[in-house]
């Protein structure tokens, strides 16, 4: 039945779109769309814009690349925080998950992913060349690599840390097992947070 | 020396696996024999005994080919007797459903976690291929063990595959964009580097541990008068892996994958100074093959601390009457604990029996059922 064509196609685009949401199947696109038909048409344009303007106006932080309004985003902006010391993540998402554990005052870099030649994913579609560049350029004392701990997340710690061997600055990496083959997201607040500041030498992570 | 843990299947309860509708066997804790025409359904009943060690079948691990034709599920119970305490295995497949394994009713998380805790070494005609296969049948064999109860090379071996695909797909890409990144093709070189050195390690280790036990059973099967070889060959073998995988770069981007490291090991099979392959008889290749999985019956045993399950599936066909008592001899050593065997004829199963003078149980099978003691 979910199947059926409806009776509009404007419905059917709509509910077509919903499920291209991950999580999403026609079924609850569905109920979304229904959802939607029934309130105010002001309310609805609101929700349109919104994600309109989402998509058109963000920015990412062009010290970081994080998400931000602005060129520079709060994080980087904020005079509190230590910019002596940089924890390299893959997404915005883990800077959300470092964040929430209120254990780290330093600042981010995002790379937005991980070096993988099976995704065709190369070191120059990340930003590590950025990242070489603003150590060498400011007083940064420490990196805290905070990839996730998959074969991926190893051999782009490593590529980092080659890149880094000729600058004077402290490697380190969080805590190993603390997500055993998984991603920095799905461990909880409390182990990320300890885990942060009980971080290790990288080096001594190497057993070659 | 280490105290040896005693362990034995006590009971097996099936259900829809394969040509076995329903069956209920309480075993001996020593001797069991499934005595049966062709096709009754005994290799299947080892198959099953296997599952409950491996989460996966023998011959086949595709779950949905395991269930009884026309039926949407198979399950299996196995109760265990092990350092005495009783464990209850069960395992049960549904088509379009996960498998569900658990422990004294409680279900994995992670199916690997079970592999290991309950040994078990099966001794096939298929063993063959270990022979006449490819170089791939032979790390197989090498890999199966060592992981059975080494974490750190199960996982090293994963990661060693993971790092091998991404750098093959680097080399690929290479090709196709016609471009070259040393920097990220050293970063993969020196990581396999440093993961075929434990697989290497541990792999010359475990041939080197097995290789006198395996002589030993040779010789005692066959009456001592063939001497056989067992030898691990690995690039690794051949100085810095790492210098070797710097020379052949050329030789790799051209060929788009990686032609040089522990995928690539192989084991020298001999018999005299010739590759038992070439010139082994039928009954001599059996004698190896029964040889060699004793001693790796032996390394399980001693490297776990448990006796191991012993699965023999048509062994004595094609063995001389000298050589099946030798091996009857041998197995019922003390060293040997539960055995499950296979057999087609009454007479040749009494006599050997006869022999065994142990503790045993015949259950005799038809289609698929128990049709008698
Ligand atoms: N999924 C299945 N459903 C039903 N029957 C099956 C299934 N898989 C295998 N069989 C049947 O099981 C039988 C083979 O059983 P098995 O290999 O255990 O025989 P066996 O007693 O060991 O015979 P042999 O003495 O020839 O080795 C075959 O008749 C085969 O058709
Ligand atoms: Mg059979
Ligand atoms: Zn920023």
């Amino acid at each position: 039945m979910i199947h059926d064509k409806f009776p509009s196609k404007l419905l059917e685009n709509a509910v077509e779109e919903f499920a291209k949401l991950p999580g999403i199947g026609r079924k609850t696109a569905l109920r979304l769309v229904l959802y939607l038909l029934k309130l105010d048409e002001l309310e609805v344009e609101d929700f349109g814009n919104a994600i309109i303007q989402l998509r058109k106006e963000i920015n990412h932080c062009k010290v970081c690349h994080n998400i931000s309004d602005t060129e520079v985003c709060n994080i980087c902006s904020n005079p509190s925080r230590n910019e002596e010391v940089i924890c390299v993540v893959e997404t915005i998402r883990d800077v959300l998950s470092i964040e929430n554990t209120r254990q780290y005052n330093g600042l981010y870099h995002v790379l937005g992913g991980v070096i993988s030649p099976m995704d065709g994913v190369g070191p120059s579609d990340l930003e590590i060349a950025s990242l070489v560049e603003r150590i060498e350029k400011n007083d940064v004392t420490e990196i805290i690599l905070a990839l996730s701990t998959n074969m991926e997340g190893d051999t782009t710690n490593f590529y980092i840390y080659k890149k880094l061997k000729n600058i004077e600055v402290k490697v380190t990496t969080i805590a190993r097992g603390v997500s055993v083959g998984g991603e920095l997201e799905y461990t909880d607040e409390l182990t990320l947070g300890r885990s942060i500041k009980n971080r290790i030498n990288y080096s001594d992570t190497l057993t070659f | 020396m280490l105290k040896i843990e005693y362990m034995h299947l006590q009971s097996l309860s099936i259900l829809d696996f394969k040509n076995i509708e329903q069956a209920d066997f309480v075993f001996s804790e020593k001797l069991n024999c499934f005595l049966g025409d062709n096709g009754a359904g005994k290799t299947n009943l080892l198959d099953a005994i296997y599952y409950l060690s491996f989460t996966k079948g023998f011959f086949n691990s595709i779950d949905a080919q395991n269930i009884r034709h026309h039926r949407e599920m198979f399950m299996l119970q196995g109760k265990y007797i092990r350092s005495d305490e009783n464990e209850t295995i069960s395992a049960g497949f549904k088509i379009g459903q996960k498998k569900q394994i658990k422990r004294n009713r409680k279900l994995y998380k992670k199916l690997s976690d079970h592999i290991g805790l309950f040994p078990l070494v099966m001794i096939s005609p298929s063993d063959i291929s270990l022979i006449s296969g490819g170089s791939d049948e032979r790390r197989k064999f090498m890999d199966g063990v060592i992981s059975q109860f080494d974490r750190i090379y199960l996982d090293t071996l994963l990661r060693y595959n993971r790092t091998l695909l991404q750098r093959n797909n680097l080399l690929k890409q290479f090709f196709e964009k016609r471009f070259f990144d040393e920097d990220t093709l050293s970063v993969y070189d020196e990581q396999l580097a440093e993961l075929a050195g434990v697989i290497h390690k541990k792999r010359e280790l475990y041939v080197n541990e097995i290789t006198p036990v395996f002589q030993s059973f040779y010789t005692f099967v066959s009456g001592g008068n063939e001497t056989v070889g067992l030898s691990y060959q690995s690039c690794m073998n051949e100085g810095d892996y790492s210098r070797q995988l710097l020379a052949c770069r050329n030789r790799d981007r051209a060929a788009q994958h990686s032609t040089l490291g522990i995928h690539r090991d192989d084991l020298l099979l001999e018999l005299g100074d010739f590759p038992m392959k070439k010139i082994g008889s039928q009954g001599q290749q059996k004698t190896y093959l029964l040889a060699l999985k004793l001693a790796q019956f032996d390394y399980l045993k001693n490297a776990s601390d448990i006796k191991p399950i012993l699965l023999l599936d048509d062994i004595f066909d094609k063995l001389d009457a000298k050589r099946v008592s030798k091996i009857i001899e041998l197995v019922t050593e003390a060293r040997f604990g539960q055995i499950f065997i296979t057999d087609t004829d009454r007479e040749h199963l009494a006599y050997i029996l006869d022999k065994m003078n142990t503790e045993h149980l015949i259950f005799k099978i038809e289609n698929g059922k128990i049709v008698g003691k």
